[in-house]
């Protein structure tokens, strides 16, 4: 029932998240719904990997997984050498929704602060690290905003600053720019790209568009559903320097076809 | 996955039972209600002591703690009348009196229940009536709106009882003015909601009624009056509940003659705890079978509609 | 196509003379000057009718003329004085005429109030910038419930409807003026000592409540069906027994509040708990926030919608809870005991005044909530609509 997936060899640098054999099955009224089935994964620290796949494939429940916000029900998992619970009681990820998710009765800067607040912070490292996630996500002199006041680009900016003021080596991000339109979209994509060279975070990004996977990530991890498995996964060569032009590039479509090809392999087209 | 599903029938049902009882809400609420009544009879127990107490002294009786509690249970005019006193109470003048007869509380029901059916009824046609006119005219909305809300945070209820001395002053009596002051209260859940309701269908839904170049009346009969009906009913509910009590405070000063109000009056003239329970309970059984019976016309209406939309589609 | 045109092309009046109210209103003016004003009895006793003034009628005619003329402010400026300058001629002229007010009058009557209605659909239809829509949003109500208090002042004076089943506004405000210490008196008793500590305790008891069951969902599913039941149930039939329990003083006024707004504040509050959303939840989680935490940061602010909610529907409740339990007995003071013993006594006008009282405080109380509603959930996008 599942497809051999390709076991990734352990590479020099040290593994950040180690998944073996990981399985998840949802408990409905319908019987049981396997999520994920016999995952292999490992992503080495400063990767940019994204989980791409149809919908129903499992990739968001990985990164929830991942995340700690559902449980595996076999297998192991393991993040920064710890279980995913303790990873989370340490603060060891930031995590970007699909929505901003920010709270309307904050203004931005309050918005920044909540989980430092929660952390327990003092008022001058608070502000300190306001000012600083801001700049990276150039949202400087919006402060004082309430979310609500802002386009939705800039609202998904200020959330991933919101994550960034954790200050996590890991980021999981789960269809962050899905809302948005197409020229939005390639902007903040650009922006990630760049905050990614500049502060060497390892991210795990969930999407379903080809190029963003392709574009973004240094390796692509393609899903198929029912039940969710790794179909196959994808090293991108592409440059880290790269701009929105590599896409017109033939390395850039030699990877998106491979991408497209696993994608229609692992899709059962019986709906 | 429907092999799956077969595959392991046993380990999904037994653990499904239990939580369908655990999620469910009749369990909890049997529980709740359980509770309620347990923390009646202690409060039941410590309200009545003192006077059994006094009695007992009087009498120069030593009962024993269970008879003591037995006593403060049974009392003639308890502080708090004991639950089986009252559901005694209920039985017997609910089931063993005729029901045209004064003592029967199915017949203070019906009194009680007639004008707040024709109230209601009033009150849901004038609240439509309004809301309808709101819509459509704007300058009514702007001015008469306000007032409507405005109204809401008078105590009507507390005038009431002079409204309908008025009334009967002017000569109107019986059934009709405890019926308006129903009316009266119930047409603003009303009209509130059915304002709400009218407007309810977005934007899109209307523009394109405006591409057929319908009438403002097909607008009306075709779009804005169906998709007003949920709005309506979750009002309604509020309206009949609201028209109950309007009734029964409706009875207070017509000088104690009939109907759950009287009951309650009599009750508290003459200090008898257990009527006034009774009265009570009866009350709340009526406000709840009327609202459940909207619940079940809003039920039937949803279906209907329900099924229409998808023979439609 | 064809109809378009046909229709655009329909023969009669202009557009702007279109206008159903002016006409009304024009007729019954002209109407009105064949017809007594008013019957007023001679030296011999026989009643003789008084003719219309002239110079009313011209001046309400010219108003509904100019107002169609002008159809800029200049229209709306006349429509208000001719309609108002009437209605003020008229209000001046009927103590004189009581009981004995003719066709005449009420002619007049209704169309000044047609034009007042004209002039307040014009202003409906006015689209302002910021300020000066919200005054014009505030003024438009405003004519409308002067209207309300003039009609009724003129109907109950010139019918002469007898004082005591309805007294005219005036005779009312006479009253409140002459008696305020008694209303004062009253307003401290039954609101600052019944429905003002009742309301807090009340509210803050369903609050608690709402808190506390909020980690047993068990308890929340059973306490939500009984509690919304209970939001439906005439628990203001409680009062007497309160009364039994408490005595005639605030006791059993705070009681009888507690009783009826503790259910609709349980259960709001603990919709809003329930209403956050669950990628708010799993950011709380994410952050290995605590329960109190969450509870703190993201379900209470998110709630207050909620809370606000049952607290304005609990000020009404509260005013009514309190001055219902005065009918079962009460100290010889406090808005509902006025209520029941003054009208005993056939002093309408003093119940009329008590129930202006209670109606003041109920809407100030009321709109106290709501404009601190404003306040703390200015984020809510009702709020910001």
């Amino acid at each position: 029932m599942t497809e051999p997936s390709l076991k990734e060899p352990d590479s020099s640098e040290k593994s950040v998240i180690q998944i073996d054999d990981l399985s998840l099955t949802f408990e409905t009224n319908d019987g049981p719904v396997h999520a994920l089935s016999h995952i292999d994964l490992s992503i080495a620290e400063g990767e940019f990997v994204s989980l791409i796949g149809p919908s129903g494939c499992g990739k968001t429940t990985l990164l929830r997984v991942i995340a700690d916000l559902e449980r595996a029900t076999g297998g192991t998992i393991s993040v920064n050498g710890v279980s995913p619970e303790e990873a989370r009681l340490h603060r060891a990820y930031g995590y970007v929704f699909q929505a901003a998710a920010l709270y309307p009765w904050r203004t931005i800067d309050r918005n920044i602060a909540l989980p430092l607040e929660i952390m327990g912070l003092s008022k001058k490292e608070q502000n300190s690290r306001i000012a600083k996630n801001l700049d990276l996500v150039n949202l400087t002199g919006f402060e004082k905003k309430f979310p609500w006041q802002l386009s939705g680009g800039m609202q998904q900016r200020a959330s991933i600053a919101r994550a960034l003021a954790v200050e996590p080596h890991l980021l999981l991000m789960d269809e962050p720019f899905g809302a948005l339109d197409e020229i939005v979209r390639d902007h903040l994509n650009e922006q990630l790209l760049k905050l990614w060279a500049k502060t060497n975070k390892t991210v795990v990004f969930v999407t379903h568009s080809i190029p963003e996977a392709v574009f973004l990530s240094s390796k692509i991890v393609v899903m198929s559903p029912r039940p969710g498995r790794v179909h196959d996964v994808i090293d991108c060569g592409l440059p880290r320097d790269r701009t929105l032009d590599v896409r017109e590039t033939p390395q850039f479509l030699e990877i998106a076809h491979r991408v497209r090809e696993g994608l229609k392999a692992g899709h059962s087209y019986d709906d | 996955m429907t092999t799956d599903a077969m595959a392991s029938p046993s380990s999904t049902v037994r653990p499904g039972l239990l939580s369908r009882a655990l999620s469910g809400t009749f369990l909890p609420v049997l529980v709740v209600v359980l509770g309620i009544i347990a923390i009646w009879y202690i409060a039941a127990i410590s309200m009545n002591s003192t006077f059994q107490r006094s009695l007992d002294a009087r009498a120069e009786a030593t009962p024993t703690t269970i008879e003591f509690i037995e006593s403060t249970l049974n009392q003639e005019r308890p502080v708090l009348p004991s639950p089986h006193q009252v559901a005694e109470n209920l039985w017997d003048t609910v089931f063993n009196k005729k029901i045209s007869s004064k003592r029967s509380l199915v017949y203070h029901a019906g009194v009680t229940l007639a004008p707040t059916l024709l109230g209601f009824l009033m009150g849901t046609a004038l609240g439509i009536l309004l809301a309808t006119i709101i819509v459509h005219v704007l300058s009514m909305e702007k001015s008469l709106m306000p007032w409507i809300i405005t109204s809401q945070t008078i105590p009507i209820l507390a005038i009431a009882p002079m409204v309908i001395l008025v009334l009967d002053a002017v000569g109107i009596r019986g059934l009709l003015p405890k019926a308006l002051i129903s009316m009266y209260l119930s047409f603003f859940p009303i009209t509130v909601g059915m304002v709400k309701g009218l407007r309810s269908p977005d934007k899109m839904h209307l523009d394109l009624l405006r591409t057929y170049n319908a009438s403002s009346w097909q607008t009306f009969w075709k779009l804005r009056w169906p998709s007003s009906l949920p709005y309506l009913f979750t009002s309604m509910k509020v309206a009949i509940a609201i028209s109950l009590i309007g009734a029964i405070i409706a009875e207070l000063p017509t000088g104690a003659v009939a109907g759950l109000g009287a009951r309650l009056l009599s009750g508290s003239y003459y200090g008898q705890t257990v009527l006034i329970w009774s009265a009570l309970l009866m009350a709340a059984f009526c406000a709840a079978m009327l609202v459940a019976l909207v619940g079940v016309a809003d039920k039937w209406v949803r279906r209907r509609m329900g099924e229409k939309v998808e023979a439609g589609s | 196509m064809s109809d378009i045109t046909a229709s655009s092309k329909a023969p009669g009046l202009p557009e702007e003379w279109r206008e159903p109210l002016i006409w009304l209103a024009i007729l019954c003016t002209i109407t009105a000057l064949f017809l007594p004003l008013a019957f007023l009895a001679g030296d011999d006793g026989i009643a003789k009718p008084l003719r219309s003034p002239s110079g009313l009628c011209v001046m309400l005619i010219a108003g509904a003329i100019a107002s169609v003329r002008f159809q800029s402010w200049l229209g709306d400026l006349l429509l208000f004085l001719s309609s108002h300058l009437t209605a003020g001629i008229l209000l001046f002229m009927v103590p004189a005429y009581s009981g004995a007010a003719g066709w005449g009058f009420w002619l007049l009557l209704i169309s000044s109030w047609l034009l007042a209605w004209q002039l307040v659909s014009r202003l409906s239809a006015h689209r302002l910038e910021g300020r000066l829509q919200t005054l014009l949003d505030l003024a438009i109500p405003i004519i409308f419930g002067l209207w309300l208090l003039l009609l009724w002042e003129m109907v109950v004076v010139g019918a002469g409807v007898p004082f005591v089943l309805l007294p005219p506004p005036s005779q009312i405000g006479a009253r409140i003026a002459e008696s305020l210490p008694l209303l004062w008196a009253d307003f401290q008793q039954t609101f600052l000592l019944g429905v003002l500590p009742g309301y807090v305790i009340g509210c803050s008891a369903g609050f608690v409540v709402a808190v506390l069951v909020d980690k047993v969902p068990f308890l929340q599913r059973g306490l939500l069906p009984v509690g919304n039941m209970a939001s439906a149930l005439p628990i203001i039939g409680v009062a007497p027994i309160m009364v039994m329990w408490f005595g005639f003083g605030p006791g059993s006024k705070i009681a009888v509040v507690v009783i009826m707004i503790f259910f609709p504040m349980l259960v709001n509050t603990v919709a809003g708990f329930a209403a956050a959303g669950n990628m708010e939840k799993d950011l709380m989680r994410t952050y290995a926030a605590s329960y109190w935490q969450t509870l703190l940061k993201l379900r209470l602010p998110n709630a207050m919608p909620f809370i606000f909610n049952a607290l304005k529907i609990n000020s009404t409740l509260a005013l009514i809870g309190a001055i219902v339990a005065e009918f079962f007995g009460s100290p010889t003071v406090g808005m509902g005991f006025r209520i029941s013993t003054e009208f005993g006594r056939l002093n309408t006008d003093l119940v009329w005044a008590t129930i202006a009282v209670a109606a003041l405080a109920g809407s100030t109380f009321y709109g106290l909530i709501a404009l601190i509603e404003r306040r703390i959930t200015f984020w809510h996008p009702s709020a910001r609509g």
